[in-house]
């Protein structure tokens, strides 16, 4: 059996309903596993949910995981992906002091050279936002951080499988 | 009488729908009555208080219909709950308050849980207004429930009762069962609305039993047809799948010897020749040495509990395994399977029985006997025909035996009395045993005898408890009491939490760190509640003593004071292998 740690995005599709957030992280606490993000949102499908969760486990752990939410009643269906097998994206919003706009011409470069969208400019601050990998966050982060930064803060990732889901001809045949 | 009438009458307005169905015009509090008739709950435990009066107003009102038991701690209406739903097959019903009420019934629940026991737990709740203001007697119970219940749920409306109860009674009895809290805010208990009941039947997210795959059934026979050294470990999921027959025709068409875990234990007859005993850590000798022997395993609605399969790294490596199981989440959770069959127990071993073929394995079963006959005489000749010394915990089940004729119905505690209980008592039917399995609850008992003599008043129900258990829930004594359920109880007294003793005597030197008890007179305890007691220091005097228990009509309180330092063996030490089991 492989023992080692990797990244998984377990993705489930639910009911919307009060109290699943706790059913479902508490089988994550149960098993000492650290949830490392977590998002859910609306789905392709009306009422049903979707979490995407991210978490480092081995291969018969995230299994485990998946059985375990299925078989909580609300829950539709959940996969187990590799980074291999999604496609993912994160936001980071940055909040920088606007006069080191003024003041700093590089970071008019890095802005630029990042592919990063300006949100909003003000008097005291601008907000940057960065769509993408964690390591192009990661790196625009570095790249800002000389710069008086005021806020940082990056979503949980989202992600789409490449496979298909199938999840409307599940439902159908509860 | 007269005055519960005329309040029914004020607050029941009958209108009539373009159908025949009639829907009425009640509060919440009624509707949750109504609710309980309609699954066909004719007996509740619980316990009442501020946030749950309504319901019980109500439940006075329809007292003709609906036996409310009161017991004494809500611990005690959840494991009376337990006794009923494993005796019956039926969905115990436990209610409770809010606040303090609520979390004393969250050991039953999770012992209901691990076990998969219907259950359906409601509880009170300040009211809608009142919730996140730490009002006096709230607290959280569905965020404290959610790990252990399959399925639970706030009902802050009075509209919301009938589907939500529908959902939790068909949550709790179907596919893997287990239990259901509904929390029912106090204003949702006043309200009133037009009441109408459907029976739940498919919920769109749940799917209960997972359909039955043809070719693995196929593909199971296929092993099943050419083992040489096949060995059945079942579990409760024979008794849940009420899938007995199944499993006996099973067994002898196919000449397998069947092995129990201590929630399958009663599902074949003890003396049936093809039942090989217990498995796992006290378990016997032969199952044990051989699940290490075997070429192929064929584990039946169990689940491969550490207690029953040791250090798995060591377990049946040597053997292909076929999981029987209604639930997709046991599949490869601890044992990896070669075939794993989805299904309703009743449904795979009906479907696979025309697939075997007719077989006897003579040798292979010689080999568990020859086992057998080493633990008689290194364990069991001494365990149950003493000569010398205190009486032992086995001859006590031994003369309930003889007296009883295995048709009892014994529910046993937890520690070393459940395992002398678990390995020496005989079984002529099926849900006859009833124990704390997966959760180990010491308490569970005395509170589940009395569910369980509830739910089949014409059997006899004896529990068997030791006195550290005894003492946790000692006070349903007073439930017993004033319902006059017919409960035998025998209190194994060894003066010792003897099974931590037992451990601190293999792996702790010795060093008895808060396991020596000092006893109350127990005799005098259940003569104060006005039950019929003895207790019995000598062996002359045990089975005079067992049959007058058992002559009573009543209930009746019996403790045997036992010899103190006694060991229950076999036994694998943890972290051993099945096969490195322990004879002393």
């Amino acid at each position: 059996m492989n023992t080692e740690n990797k990244s998984y995005t377990i993705s489930i599709y639910t009911e919307n309903n009060l109290g699943l957030l706790n059913r479902v992280s508490a089988i994550f606490l149960k098993r000492h596993i650290n949830i490392e993000s977590l998002t859910t949102s609306q789905s392709e499908i009306e009422n049903v949910n979707r979490f995407v969760i991210v978490a480092a486990m081995t291969e018969h752990q995230a299994y485990k995981i998946v059985g375990q939410l299925e078989k909580q009643i609300e829950v539709i269906k959940a996969y187990a992906h590799t980074d291999e097998e999604t496609i993912y994206q994160e936001t980071a919003l940055f909040k920088v002091a606007s006069d080191s706009l003024f003041d700093e011409r590089q970071i008019q470069n890095i802005i630029k050279d990042s592919h990063a969208n300006i949100v909003t400019v003000s008097r005291e601050f601008f907000v940057i936002e960065k769509t993408g990998r964690r390591h192009e966050t990661e790196q625009l982060y570095q790249d800002l951080k000389p710069y008086k930064l005021m806020q940082f803060v990056r979503s949980g990732r989202i992600s789409v499988t490449k496979e298909q889901m199938n999840i409307s001809k599940m439902l159908a045949a509860f | 009488m007269l005055f519960n009438t005329i309040v029914m009458e004020t607050k029941t307005q009958t209108t009539t729908k373009t159908s025949q169905e009639k829907i009425t015009h009640i509060s919440g509090a009624e509707a949750v009555v109504k609710c309980l008739l309609a699954e066909g709950v004719d007996l509740l435990y619980g316990y009442p208080g501020g946030a749950i009066m309504p319901i019980y107003d109500e439940l006075y009102k329809y007292q003709d219909q609906l036996q409310h038991v009161l017991t004494r701690h809500e611990q005690g209406a959840t494991h009376s709950a337990q006794g009923y739903a494993r005796v019956t097959g039926k969905v115990g019903v436990a209610m409770a308050t809010s606040g303090p009420g609520a979390t004393n019934l969250v050991t039953g629940i999770a012992d209901a849980q691990i076990d998969s026991t219907p259950m359906v737990c409601i509880t009170g709740q300040v009211g809608k207004h009142l919730l996140g203001t730490d009002a006096f007697q709230e607290t959280d119970i569905v965020g404290i429930s959610t790990p252990v219940t399959k399925w639970n749920y706030q009902i802050t409306e009075a509209s919301e009762i009938p589907e939500v109860l529908a959902k939790a009674f068909y949550i709790a009895r179907s596919g893997r069962p287990g239990p259901v809290l509904i929390d029912i805010t106090k204003n949702a208990q006043f309200d009133t609305f037009d009441f109408e009941y459907k029976k739940c039947t498919s919920i769109r997210s749940y799917k209960a039993v997972p359909d039955v795959d043809e070719e693995r059934l196929l593909a199971a026979a296929e092993l099943v047809n050419t083992a040489k050294k096949p060995l059945i470990v079942f579990g409760q999921g024979v008794i849940l799948g009420e899938a007995e027959a199944e499993f006996k025709a099973l067994i002898e068409k196919t000449g397998i010897p069947a092995a129990w875990t201590i929630l399958g234990l009663s599902a074949i007859p003890s003396k049936h020749p093809l039942n090989v005993g217990m498995v796992g850590m006290h378990g016997n000798y032969g199952p044990n040495k051989l699940t290490n022997e075997c070429d192929l395993l064929i584990a039946i609605g169990m689940r491969f509990d550490d207690r029953v399969t040791g250090d798995l790294s060591r377990y049946a490596k040597q053997a292909k395994v076929i999981h029987f199981d209604i639930d997709p989440a046991e599949i490869d959770k601890n044992v990896k399977t070669d075939v794993a069959v989805l299904g309703d127990s009743k449904e795979t071993l009906a479907k696979i029985l025309p697939l075997v073929h007719e077989n006897s394995h003579e040798s292979w079963l010689q080999e568990f006997r020859d086992f057998d006959a080493i633990e008689f005489d290194k364990v069991i000749k001494d365990e149950l025909y003493p000569t010398e010394g205190g009486i032992t915990m086995g001859e006590v089940l031994k003369e309930i035996n003889q007296v009883t004729k295995g048709k009892a119905v014994i529910v046993s505690d937890v520690g070393q009395h459940q395992m002398f209980a678990c390995r020496y008592a005989e079984f002529k039917q099926s849900k006859s045993n009833i124990t704390s399995g997966g959760l180990g609850t010491m308490g569970f008992a005395l509170p589940a005898a009395i569910g369980a003599k509830m739910g089949a008043p014409e059997r006899e129900v004896i529990a068997i408890i030791g006195d550290g258990g005894y003492q946790m829930t000692i006070q349903e004594l007073g439930t017993i009491f004033q319902t006059k359920a017919a409960v035998k109880i025998v209190v194994l007294n060894n003066e010792f939490l003897g099974m931590v003793r037992q451990w601190q005597q293999l792996f702790f030197d010795k060093r008895y760190a808060s396991t020596e008890m000092t006893n109350p007179d127990f005799v005098t305890i259940a003569k104060g509640y006005h039950i019929d007691a003895q207790r019995v220091k000598k062996r002359e005097n045990l089975t005079a003593a067992i049959e007058e228990m058992i002559a009573s009509k009543d209930s009746y309180f019996l403790e045997v004071c036992v010899e103190k330092e006694n060991n229950v063996f076999p036994m694998i030490p943890t972290g051993a292998s099945v096969s490195d089991i322990r004879l002393s």
